[in-house]
């Protein structure tokens, strides 16, 4: 297992030193530099573009500019943001990381717990017009034209209705007199949301074992207290009004993702519960006289688990990554927006070191998945 | 099962045997894929689509002025304002421009199809290859190939796509090329190879490798087409993906081509009809359904295929 592990990191650093070296040539193979914004600037005579040029360093030749970034990425020095100029890429990924992930993750979490009960159901039920009707409405929304599925929900839920906000992270009235800002804000909704998540947990594994009606009593309790608290707290310290405004802006973005995305698990759950309910346990377990509820619950959904778990290791990974589509939609100043106009814009520390920070992300999350793997099926030994 | 079934008469000579064999195959498949029943509801939308594509070229040349009908050119003279709504002569209005939404529908689609049958094609071709040949030789040329695999998934598509379009003028074949590789060195390419990893320890493969055969004719004639059945599902997930992703760059006016689903909506975008769902619902509707029912229907003949294909998946 060790031996394995040092085998695999040692080819997730050279896959990401190779990666790193395609992002920064494809970003670089574009037409001009990141001067060109400055082009039509009257104001910026073009010694001044000339002189830019020479500051970023971008008139050396591209092998030596690749080497100076080499050394200045193995040194861990993401360097300095030519659009943002002078933010730190670091400082901008720690802005911008934090809005996607809130956003991609509450919407994984939700997408893969509908998909998951929806599956259960329609694999159960094979062959029932349940199956037919979410399987081709699934489908719909999981391949939908998710810039036009995105407008209409705006036009339906937050135009027509006028029940929520048409996009953007905040409302820049409300927040003008403010007493923090937005991000400390965020952080703190943030901190709040995972530790109300682990007593949840904590509480849910501690009764694990229990059944009946008294330990369901404990863990709604334990949600709905947990949940009491965090809102007390947040009244307390005057600010909820804030994090209100922020979370009426997130409802939007996280439904239309759950919408799109559940079907991807739900189908997914759908063939692995077929795949279990062949094993001879499961007859076993009807055999025994079980409720068909308890079989499926217990028995079959446990085990038909396994593949799910490690896509939803993968869908996590790949929320760093954020979506291009859904933030700009829905004006989400996130991971996507942000890798998109640094490429486009040629700022290349910015656009080589989000795409290598989403990258690394990623292909942890394979390890971990990997890993999580002989953890959950004990079948496979490395 | 067939398969073990003997030739019917002595008097028949292979070929016919074999062809009778595919033919009962091809039967029992047809009937599962029918049992899984959405694969069909989705075929029927994809013919739909197959016939206006081919219905096109016909109207043009007899009923349509190519003046007035033309998808890129054309201009509605009788029509006092654009975008006009639906009316006998346009059945499905015009747009700012003046053009036939009906005609511009028509001809996307043969684009769309040859764009998904081309990044489909290369996907399969390079997945199998990478999958058979991972599977098959192990040690370095598996960690070689999954690991370019690794690079090629973290690739997020459409932030590449984005970039790639303001290096190079994308058009349908070279998005169709680039999706292809994409997904064939990567998640296709995974996909095949665990499946051909079933493959390479069977008997038959010995006893290939026994006869004599070299690696590329056991690989090209032994692995490759038991990976096909599986390869062909895949290939509906890369055409609905290839759609998508065009009308995706071309909704955001990447893309160097005249005419496409994705151009209507950046048309009507840029022309201030978006928001405007009622009023010129005509703008909007006909292209983004047309997009989401093509998508979905590639994919639900996949999900039926994989009835088909996954034993695991048959029915007792």
């Amino acid at each position: 297992m060790v031996g394995y592990l040092l085998n695999r990191t040692f080819q997730i650093l050279l896959t990401l030193f190779v990666f790193m070296s395609i992002v920064f040539f494809i970003v670089n193979a574009q037409p001009g530099d990141v001067s060109n914004v400055y082009a039509l600037n009257p104001d910026l005579p073009p010694e001044t573009r000339e002189r830019l040029r020479d500051l970023f360093g971008v008139n050396e030749p591209l092998w030596k500019q690749y080497l100076v970034h080499v050394r200045n990425t193995l040194t861990g020095n993401f360097g300095v943001s030519f659009s943002n100029y002078p933010r730190s890429v670091a400082d901008i990924v720690m802005e911008r990381l934090p809005r996607t992930l809130a956003l991609f993750m509450t919407a994984t979490v939700l997408s893969f717990y509908l998909g998951f009960a929806l599956g259960k159901i329609i694999a159960w039920r094979r062959g029932g017009w349940t199956e037919y009707t979410s399987t081709i409405g699934g489908v719909t929304l999981y391949t939908v034209f998710t810039p036009w599925f995105g407008l209409m929900m705006i036009w339906l839920l937050g135009f027509k209705a006028g029940w929520l906000p048409i996009g953007k992270f905040l409302d820049p009235e409300l927040w003008r007199d403010a007493p923090t800002d937005a991000n400390a804000v965020f952080g703190m909704m943030i901190a709040t949301a995972v530790a109300a998540s682990v007593i949840v947990f904590a509480v849910f594994a501690l009764t694990k074992k229990r059944r009946g009606s008294g330990a369901a009593l404990i863990r709604i309790g334990s949600l709905a207290g947990s949940l009491l608290v965090a809102v007390g707290i947040w009244l307390v310290a005057g600010t909820g009004y804030l994090a209100w405004d922020i979370i009426r802006h997130m409802v939007l973005p996280v439904v239309t993702l759950t919408l799109i995305s559940f079907a991807g698990t739900m189908l997914l759950t759908r063939s692995s519960m077929l795949e279990t309910m062949r094993e001879d346990y499961v007859v076993a377990a009807r055999a025994k006289g079980l409720p068909e509820k308890d079989v499926r619950d217990r028995h079959v959904a446990r085990n038909a688990l396994l593949p799910v778990v490690t896509s939803f290791m993968f869908s996590l990974a790949f929320a760093v990554d954020g979506g291009v589509i859904i933030e700009s939609i829905f004006s989400w100043p996130g991971m996507g927006q942000t890798l998109v106009s640094a490429a486009v814009a040629e700022d290349l520390p910015l656009a080589v070191g989000a795409f290598v920070f989403v990258g690394s992300f990623i292909l942890l999350a394979h390890l971990a998945a990997d890993v999580l793997y002989v953890y959950l099926d004990p079948r496979i030994r490395y | 099962m067939d398969v073990q079934r003997a030739p019917r008469s002595v008097d028949h000579s292979l070929w016919r045997t074999r062809l009778g064999l595919a033919a009962d195959r091809l039967r029992e498949n047809w009937a599962a894929f029918v049992r899984a029943r959405v694969g069909v509801i989705g075929l029927a939308v994809i013919i739909f689509y197959a016939l206006l594509a081919a219905a096109h070229p016909v109207l043009m040349s007899t009923v349509w002025d190519e003046s007035i009908y033309d998808p890129v050119v054309g201009y509605s003279f009788d029509e006092t304002r654009q975008p006009a709504p639906p009316s006998l002569r346009h059945p499905l209005g015009t747009d700012p421009l003046g053009r036939d939404i009906l005609s511009q529908l028509m001809f996307s689609a043969r684009s769309e199809f040859m764009l998904g049958l081309l990044a489909a094609v290369v996907t399969v071709c390079i997945g199998t290859m990478v999958g058979a040949a991972a599977a098959y030789f192990g040690g370095i040329v598996d960690t070689i190939l999954m690991r370019l695999a690794d690079i090629m998934i973290m690739m997020p598509g459409i932030s590449v796509l984005i970039v790639l379009s303001a290096l190079i003028g994308v058009e349908h074949l070279e998005l169709g090329l680039i999706i292809g590789v994409l997904s064939g060195f990567g998640g296709t390419g995974v996909v095949l190879k665990s499946q051909a990893l079933s493959v390479v320890v069977k008997p038959y493969i010995q006893a290939a490798r026994v006869a004599g055969g070299g690696p590329l004719h056991i690989i090209l004639v032994h692995v490759v087409p038991n990976l096909l059945p599986l390869s062909f599902l895949y290939m509906m997930f890369t055409v609905t993906s290839a759609i998508f992703s065009e009308a995706v760059l071309s909704f955001l006016g990447l893309l160097d081509i005249r005419m496409s689903w994705g151009l209507m909506i950046h048309t009507t975008e840029s022309a201030g009809y978006l928001t405007q769902v009622t009023e010129a619902w005509w703008l909007i509707f006909p292209a983004s359904l047309s997009i989401t029912l093509l998508c979905s229907s590639f994919y639900l003949v996949g999900r039926s295929l994989d009835e088909v294909v996954n034993p695991r998946l048959r029915r007792a």
